[in-house]
């Protein structure tokens, strides 16, 4: 298959207008049941009681935070290696959908931090290095609206978003190299996951219905992008060929 | 290989013969750690706590301040398009810049440091493991100050954007430069955390004048 015919900005508009609605829908359906499973049919937990409901928004939150990163450093890439456009729209349309999740992560995780270890907010690896990653899209944003050329602001902020990928890394292993309060990963182990299926099943619809609705938002925005520099171009062509008066 | 020494031989005879900007930086140095005191109380034992860490993160902001102006200088005079231009290849010529910047910022800052370290009490067995750490680790904060400087150039409001872009990265060798000096206080052995600490200056080596020199084209395309 020929990724590339999905580059031109036309053909990812008639790709994003059929895969739009069923993103939307996807994620519709994915969170009203999540949240339903989540906040009503799973069981309490007999250690943290109502309060592992917070769960089921906070961690889905933190692996979206961490994807859209991803994402974003894939989409720097290729915005250096074939100074493709539609990168430049890519990256920047996703920051800011990366940021809030991140964010969504910090609040939550603050939320459920104060009843069940007493404080909201504690500088222990884990929590450190996802606050750093919120810093790190604030900078990539920042950067980006920095420069009066929109293209020297994709570019500088890919060649920023490459360099803080090497944090990526440090948020997922921060659990294992260093002695946290926050505790380790429940389910990606390479045995059976330490999770009983009646919280599995309410956490995975909320993880695949958080990912159709980044897929969707990106999608929006990536088009807004795409619309909002063809716009630009035009105004500017329509001023430069009117005679100055 | 020249060329990168002749370009650190004219950023230290433009320092030397300009000596305000680092004098200024020095002064903002003193001045601003000076401000704990009055902040958090005179409380002797309070400030030894703290010594340590209001000295790095002091250090680390005057070090932006010279940062701001490494690369936007050379876009003002054209001095830059040169650079880019010349056979030398440009991860070298961004090197030679940071190591430049080292000499003539960093050193003087480390050599201030005791002082600073004197008036907030730090406690005599941090001295020496204190000297050690600037040393260790202000190649890497020049390093990836270095990356935040060649990215925003030619941008606007570039100081707080610098800023922004730098603290997040420079982070991990804060945390283990004062992980070191604490456990010398503490009485423990600050080897591992000095290990790292050089590790990060290292692998800021590996990945700084990459980076620079990507950010330096784009910018003078």
């Amino acid at each position: 298959m020929n990724w590339h015919r999905y580059a031109s900005p036309a053909a990812f508009k008639r790709f994003a207008v059929r895969v739009q609605p069923w993103t939307a829908g996807g994620a519709l359906a994915c969170l009203g049941a999540g949240l339903y499973m989540a906040l009503f049919a799973s069981p309490a937990d007999y250690q943290q009681g109502e309060s592992v409901r917070i769960m089921y928004v906070h961690v889905p939150a933190a692996w979206m935070a961490m994807f859209v990163y991803a994402n974003l450093a894939l989409a720097a890439a290729a915005s250096l290696v074939w100074r493709h456009p539609l990168a430049d729209a890519a990256g920047r349309a996703i920051a800011p959908i990366g940021a809030a999740f991140t964010l969504l992560c910090l609040a939550t995780g603050s939320l459920w931090g104060k009843p069940m270890w007493g404080t909201w907010w504690v500088w222990d690896a884990r929590l450190t290095s996802v606050l750093i990653l919120f810093f790190v899209y604030l900078a990539y944003m920042a950067l980006n609206a920095a420069f009066d050329d929109p293209t020297r602001g994709s570019r500088a902020s890919a060649v920023l978003a490459l360099v803080g990928a090497v944090n990526l890394p440090i948020v997922k292993f921060s659990v294992d190299w260093w002695n946290t309060l926050h505790q380790p990963a429940s389910l990606t182990r390479l045995d059976a996951p330490a999770i009983h299926s009646s919280m599995l099943w309410p956490l995975l619809a909320m993880a695949l219905g958080y990912t159709l609705l980044f897929a969707y938002l990106a999608l929006i925005r990536i088009r807004a992008e795409l619309i909002e520099r063809r716009l630009a171009v035009l105004t500017h062509a329509k001023f430069a060929a009117e005679p100055a008066r | 290989m020249n060329a990168a020494l002749a370009l650190i031989a004219r950023d230290v005879r433009l320092a030397w013969r300009h000596p305000h900007e680092i004098v200024t930086i020095l002064a903002f140095f003193v001045v601003a750690a000076s401000l704990f005191p009055f902040g958090i109380g005179p409380e002797p034992q309070i400030l030894a706590r703290v010594a340590v860490g209001i000295v790095w993160v002091v250090a680390l902001l005057a070090a932006l301040m010279s940062l701001e102006r490494l690369f936007q200088a050379e876009a003002d005079d054209g001095s830059l398009d040169l650079l880019v231009g010349a056979s030398a290849p440009l991860e070298l010529l961004a090197l030679a810049k940071i190591v430049a910047q080292w000499l003539t910022t960093a050193v003087p800052l480390i050599a201030a440091a005791p002082v600073v370290a004197t008036m907030l009490n730090l406690p005599p067995e941090g001295f020496g493991v204190l000297m050690l750490t600037l040393i260790l680790g202000t190649p890497g904060l020049s390093l990836f100050g270095g990356i935040g400087a060649a990215l925003s150039v030619g941008a606007r409001r570039g100081g707080a954007l610098l800023a922004l872009i730098v603290l997040p990265l420079v982070v991990p060798i804060l945390i283990f430069a004062v992980a070191a000096v604490d456990a010398a206080i503490a009485g423990l052995s600050p080897r591992p955390h000095l290990f790292l600490l050089a590790g990060l200056s290292v692998f800021a080596l590996t990945l700084a004048p990459f980076a620079m020199a990507a950010a330096l084209r784009q910018a003078t395309e």
